[in-house]
C-alpha cells in the first residue's frame, strides 16, 4: 500500500465510524476498492460475480466493523473477508477446479520454461488488451490454492506473513505455494509473452 | 558444492524475495553468473511479477465505485453498532 494510505490513522477512523459517524466508512475503504475487486475477480473469473462479491465483502466489513480488533491491519482483515466471500461462492458454483483437485497438485514440482532469449517486457505492453488478457487468464487459471497466495502477495503486495494470516496457513506453506505459483506463471507466460511481443530491433539476434 | 539448474529453480522465489540464507544465496549467484538459462528464467519470472503487479491487469469496471457506495449508503441508513450485537447480523 502506498504512503498516503500508511499515513492515515485508520484506527481513529474506525473508532469514529463505530461511534456513529458511519459515513466515514466510505473514506476508509476507498484505497482498497481495487484490491478487493481484483481479489474477487481473480477468484471468480467473472466480472459480474466479482463486483457482487466485492460489494458483499465491503458490506460485511461494515456490519462487522465492531468485531475488528485491530490485531491485523484493516486491509488484511478486509482482504480475508473478501477471500472468504469468494471461496464460499466458488463452493456454491462447484466449478471444475475443486479444492480437492487443487490439493492433489500441491506435492508436484514445477519446471520453468527454458527460454534463453528472454528480454525485458516493457510495462507499456500492458496498454495492449491482448497482453492484459494473457495475464488475467494465466492468473485465473492457477489452481485456487496457488491463485490465492499469488494475488495476496504479488498483486496486493501483502507480506508473506500477512498473506499467511489472511489464508489461515503457515508461513512455510505460504512460501511453498507462492514459489510454485510464480513458476507456473513463468512456465505459461514466458512463451506466450515472447510470442505476442513485437521483436525489438535493438537485439540483433532475434 | 556446485548447484545444478533444477536446484537453482527451487530458490527462484526466495531469491526474488531476498530471503535466501547467505550460503545458498552465494551458490545461486555463482550459478547465475555462468548459466544463461537460469538467468533467463530468473529475469522472466521477475518481469512477469512486475507485469502482474501492475494495477492495469484487473481494471475496475466503469461505475464500480458509484454502485458500491450507493449500496453502502442504503446499508448505512438507520444502522447502528449496538453493544448487544442486535443489528442485522450476517452469517
Amino acid at each position: 500500500m502506498n504512503a498516503s494510505v500508511e499515513n492515515r490513522n485508520e484506527a481513529q477512523m474506525i473508532a469514529s465510524i463505530l461511534a456513529g459517524n458511519t459515513h466515514e466508512f466510505h473514506r476508509l475503504i476507498q484505497p482498497y476498492e481495487r484490491s478487493v475487486y481484483s481479489m474477487a475477480l481473480s477468484m471468480l473469473q467473472n466480472e459480474a460475480d466479482a463486483e457482487d462479491a466485492a460489494q458483499e465483502a465491503f458490506l460485511k466489513a461494515f456490519r462487522n466493523l465492531d468485531k475488528f480488533r485491530g490485531e491485523a491491519k484493516f486491509s488484511t482483515w478486509l482482504i480475508s473477508i473478501t477471500l472468504n466471500e469468494a471461496r464460499s461462492r466458488l463452493r456454491h458454483k462447484k466449478t471444475a477446479k475443486t479444492e480437492s483437485l487443487d490439493e492433489l497438485t500441491e506435492g508436484g514440482h514445477v519446471s520453468p520454461a527454458l527460454l534463453r532469449d528472454w528480454r525485458e517486457i516493457p510495462s507499456e505492453a500492458l496498454e495492449r488488451q491482448e497482453v492484459r488478457l494473457l495475464l488475467q487468464d494465466a492468473i485465473t487459471d492457477l489452481p485456487t490454492i496457488y491463485r490465492e497466495v499469488f494475488v495476496l502477495r504479488d498483486m496486493e503486495d501483502l507480506s508473506v506473513n500477512q498473506s499467511a494470516e489472511a489464508l489461515g496457513i503457515t508461513v512455510a506453506a505460504t512460501k511453498v505455494r507462492l514459489h510454485r505459483a510464480r513458476l507456473m506463471l513463468q512456465k505459461r507466460l514466458a512463451p506466450e509473452l515472447k510470442r505476442v511481443m513485437p521483436k525489438r530491433r535493438w537485439f540483433p539476434w532475434f | 558444492m556446485v548447484l545444478e539448474c533444477k536446484h537453482v529453480w527451487e530458490h527462484i522465489s526466495g531469491y526474488l524475495d531476498g530471503n535466501l540464507d547467505a550460503a545458498v544465496l552465494e551458490e545461486v549467484q555463482k550459478h547465475l553468473e555462468h548459466c544463461e538459462i537460469c538467468s533467463a528464467i530468473l529475469d522472466s519470472t521477475r518481469n512477469i511479477l512486475i507485469l502482474t503487479a501492475d494495477e492495469r491487469v484487473f481494471e475496475l469496471p466503469l461505475g464500480f465505485s458509484e454502485r458500491l457506495h450507493a449500496r453502502l449508503e442504503t446499508e448505512m441508513r438507520g444502522f447502528t453498532y449496538g453493544p448487544s450485537g442486535s443489528e442485522e447480523g450476517d452469517t
